[in-house]
C-alpha cells in the first residue's frame, strides 16, 4: 500500500506564491487555468496577458510567456500577438475595473472581431489594487472608498453587466459567468475555463468566463463570510450560466 | 498511524483564509495554534482519521497549499 | 538599378515598409495618413501578412505592443491628435524594450487643430510624449525617396536597439508625389533573431517576460540606467545629418523635414543676393546632431532656425550653439508653411 496523489497544484504555475491578500478567489482561478494549461498540454505555446490591477504580478505565477498590458488594454495587446502567431493560444486576465471600465472599448471589439483569445474575467464589484474604490460592477448601495455613501443609480448609473452585453456579439463562441465560493463551483467554473481555451483552440471565436469573486479586505468581510455575502447579494445581481457555447461537448 | 486518505498543507505558504476548513464536510482541518513565518495561523489537519479525499478543501485553496492522497494498493 | 516609380507620400512609406520585411500592420484612420492605412489593407494580404483596422489609436498602439513582443516586425502610421492618443502604448513599448516603427505624418495643432502640414509636434517626438524617462530614434525625411530609405532603416535601427522609431513626416510629405526608387524585398529569412527574447511559446526553455513594470524602485532604476546606456550608444552610432553650402557659409539656416528641403531654395536665393547662406538639416531628430552643428558655431556669424511651428527645434539649436552665437527663428504655424520669399526677407532682415 503507498499514497497516491489525488489533488496537487498545476505544473503550468511558477510556483511563485501568489500576492493576494488572504482569502482571494484569485488564486482559485490562477489554479484553474493552470490546470487547464496542464490538461490541454499547451504549456508550452501558450501567450499570457496579465492587466494592472491586484492581477498584474499574475505573469509571473504562470510558467509560460508572459506580458503585462496597460490599463485595460489586453485584449488589444492578446490581438497583437494572436495575430502575429496564430498558432500560439493566448489569453489575457483581467479584473472588472481593467475590463469594465478603462477597457470597455477594447473587449468589446476584441469579442466582436470573434478575435481568438481566451478572456479570464475577474468581477468583485470593487477596485482591489487602488484601495477599493467603485468598479463599474459595484452594486447598487455598496460603499467603497470612492461610493462612501453606497452607490446610486442616480449619480453613478447600474452595475455593468459583461457578460450579458458580449453575449450579443457574433464573434463570441463561448461566454460564461460563474463562481468559485463553493468547491462544486470550482469544478464546474474549471469546465467553463476549458471551454473558453478549447473556443480559441478549435477557431471558433472569442472565449470569455466572468468569475464573480470576493475581495474580502476591500469589502472588509473575513473570506468565509465574503463567500457568503457573495451567495447573498452578488448573484442575485448577476445572474450564473452559460450565455454562449459554439464550443459544445468534450468526445 | 496511517489513515486511507491524508492531506498536506504547505505551512509557511498557507495564509491562514479559512476556506478550506469551511469547506471541508468532515470536520478535518482546523487552524493551527502556532503562527507561520507570515503571522498568520495557517490551517492544518486537526483530525486526521476523518479525512475522505473529497479534495474540497485543495479546491477552495486560494494559495495552491495543500496536497490530497489516498491509500492505494500497489498493483501486481 | 530599379526603376522609378510616381508614388504618393503615404504609399511610399507603406511600400517601404513592405519591402524592409513589415508583415503586421495595425493603424486607425485619420487625415492626412489615411491613404497609408487604406494602402497596407490592399498590399498586406498581397504579400501573406496582416492588416486590421482597430477601433482606435489606442487599441492599435496595444496590438503593436502584442505583435513586437513576438518579435515581428509591425508598423502603424497616425497623425498628430491619433499619435497622442497613442502616447500610453508608446512609453510601454519603450519601457518593454519593444522594436516597433511609428509613422506620424503631423498636421496642424493643437487639439482638433486642421489637417494641414506641420511640425508642431517636434516635442512629442523627441523629448517624450509620454510619461517615463524614455527616447524614440526619430527620422525627419525631406523627400519621398528619403522617406523610403529611413523607413527601412527605420526597422533595422529598432531591431537593432530593441527600441521603437519614429518616421516624422508632415502632411506636405504625405500627399506630395515624387518620383521613388524602392529597395529590394528583404528576405525575410534574413530578418533578425529575437527568439531569445521573444514570446513565441516557452518550448525547451524558461519562460520570457516582457513587462515595463518592476514594483521595486531600485530594480526599475536599474531598468532606466539599461535604457540610457541604450541611448547613449544611439547618441554615439545613430545621428544623420545633410549639410548644404555651409562651407563657406556665416548664416547658418537650421531647418528639417519638409522645411528643410524648402531651405534649400532660400540658402540659393540668399546666395544671389551675395550673402552666404547654408543649410544644416537634421535628419535624426532624436539622437539630435548637436556636435555636428556645434562645429558650424566658429565660423557662422548667425544661425537661424525655421519652423512650420512655434519654435521648438530651436531649443535643440540653441543647445548645440551653447551661446556662441545668436540663433535668430522665423516659423509658421497651424498648418500654414512658409513660402521661400518670406523666410528669405526675415533673414534679410536680421542682417
Amino acid at each position: 500500500m503507498s499514497y497516491k496523489i489525488k489533488f496537487k497544484g498545476p505544473e503550468s504555475l511558477s510556483g511563485k506564491e501568489f500576492t493576494y491578500c488572504p482569502g482571494c478567489h484569485h488564486g482559485i482561478v490562477h489554479r484553474l487555468v493552470a490546470e487547464v494549461i496542464d490538461e490541454l498540454g499547451i504549456r508550452e505555446k501558450t501567450l499570457m496577458v496579465a492587466p494592472v490591477g491586484c492581477s498584474v504580478f499574475a505573469y509571473e505565477f504562470f510558467d509560460v510567456d508572459g506580458t503585462v498590458a496597460p490599463h485595460g488594454r489586453a485584449p488589444a495587446v492578446a490581438t497583437g500577438m494572436k495575430r502575429a502567431m496564430p498558432e500560439n493560444v493566448v489569453f489575457t486576465y483581467q479584473g472588472d475595473g481593467d475590463l469594465a471600465a478603462i477597457g470597455t472599448a477594447e473587449i468589446l471589439h476584441a469579442a466582436n472581431r470573434g478575435e481568438k483569445i481566451t478572456t479570464i474575467f475577474i468581477n468583485n464589484a470593487i477596485y482591489g489594487m487602488t484601495g477599493g474604490q467603485m468598479a463599474p460592477t459595484t452594486l447598487l448601495g455598496m460603499k467603497t472608498t470612492t461610493s462612501p455613501y453606497g452607490r446610486s443609480a442616480e449619480n453613478e448609473g447600474y452595475p455593468l453587466h459583461m457578460a450579458e452585453l458580449l453575449s450579443n456579439l457574433p464573434g463570441v463562441a463561448y461566454l460564461a459567468r460563474t463562481k468559485v465560493n463553493k468547491p462544486q463551483d470550482v469544478l464546474k467554473t474549471k469546465k467553463m475555463i476549458k471551454k473558453a481555451f478549447l473556443a480559441q483552440i478549435e477557431g471558433k471565436g472569442f472565449g470569455m468566463v466572468e468569475v464573480l469573486s470576493t475581495c474580502p479586505t476591500n469589502w472588509g468581510i473575513p473570506p468565509v463570510e465574503a463567500n457568503k455575502w457573495l451567495e447573498e447579494n452578488m448573484v442575485p445581481e448577476y445572474p450564473l450560466g452559460v450565455y454562449v457555447d459554439k464550443v459544445g461537448d468534450e468526445k | 498511524m496511517e489513515y486511507k486518505n491524508k492531506v498536506e498543507i504547505d505551512q509557511e505558504r498557507c495564509k491562514g483564509c479559512g476556506l478550506c476548513i469551511d469547506a471541508c464536510p468532515t470536520g478535518t482541518l482546523g487552524f493551527s495554534e502556532g503562527f507561520n513565518a507570515k503571522g498568520y495561523h495557517p490551517a492544518a489537519v486537526v483530525n486526521p482519521e476523518k479525512c475522505i479525499g473529497c479534495g474540497f478543501c485543495y479546491q477552495m485553496c486560494p494559495d495552491v497549499c495543500i496536497t490530497v492522497s489516498t491509500l492505494e494498493k500497489a498493483k501486481a | 538599378m530599379a526603376e522609378k516609380v510616381m508614388v504618393k507620400g503615404t504609399e511610399a512609406i507603406g511600400e517601404a515598409a513592405i519591402r524592409a520585411g513589415c508583415r503586421l500592420y495595425f493603424g486607425y484612420p485619420i487625415t492626412p495618413q489615411s491613404e497609408l492605412t487604406e494602402y497596407m489593407s490592399r498590399r498586406m494580404p498581397q504579400v501573406d501578412g496582416v492588416f486590421l483596422q482597430a477601433e482606435s489609436e489606442v487599441a492599435a498602439v496595444n496590438m503593436l505592443y502584442g505583435a513586437a513582443s513576438t518579435g515581428h516586425r509591425v508598423m502603424t502610421s497616425t497623425s498628430s491628435p491619433g499619435y497622442s492618443l497613442m502616447q500610453e502604448g508608446v512609453s510601454y513599448i519603450a519601457g518593454a524594450e519593444l522594436p516597433v516603427v511609428f509613422v506620424n505624418v503631423v498636421r496642424g495643432g493643437p487639439g482638433l487643430g486642421d489637417i494641414q502640414p506641420a511640425q508642431s509636434d517636434y516635442f512629442q517626438a523627441t523629448k517624450g510624449g509620454g510619461h517615463g524617462d524614455y527616447r524614440l530614434v526619430v527620422y525627419g525625411p525631406e523627400s519621398l525617396q528619403e522617406a523610403v530609405e529611413l523607413t527601412a532603416k527605420a526597422f533595422d535601427v529598432a531591431d537593432k536597439y530593441r527600441n521603437p522609431a519614429l518616421i516624422l513626416a508632415d502632411g506636405m510629405l504625405g500627399q506630395m508625389m515624387e518620383p521613388v526608387e524602392f529597395p529590394e524585398f528583404r528576405d525575410l529569412s534574413t530578418l533578425p533573431d529575437h527568439s531569445s527574447w521573444a514570446m513565441q511559446g516557452a518550448k525547451g526553455r524558461e519562460p520570457h517576460k516582457i513587462t515595463s513594470f518592476d514594483i521595486n524602485e531600485y530594480v526599475l532604476e536599474q531598468m532606466n540606467l539599461r535604457y540610457q546606456e541604450k541611448y547613449k550608444k544611439i547618441i554615439e552610432n545613430e545621428q544623420m545629418w545633410e549639410e548644404y553650402k555651409t562651407d563657406d557659409a556665416d548664416i547658418i539656416i537650421v531647418a528639417y523635414g519638409t522645411m528643410g528641403r524648402i531651405a534649400k531654395t532660400i540658402v540659393n536665393m540668399a546666395r544671389e543676393k551675395g550673402v552666404k547662406a547654408g543649410l544644416f538639416r537634421p535628419i535624426t531628430l532624436w539622437p539630435y546632431p548637436y556636435e555636428a552643428l556645434a562645429k558650424l558655431a566658429d565660423q557662422a556669424k548667425l544661425f537661424f532656425t525655421v519652423e512650420m511651428s512655434m519654435g521648438q527645434m530651436v531649443e535643440d539649436v540653441k543647445l548645440a550653439v551653447n551661446g556662441k552665437k545668436t540663433v535668430e527663428f522665423y516659423g509658421r504655424t497651424g498648418g500654414v508653411v512658409p513660402t521661400p520669399n518670406e523666410v528669405l526677407a526675415k533673414l534679410m532682415e536680421l542682417i
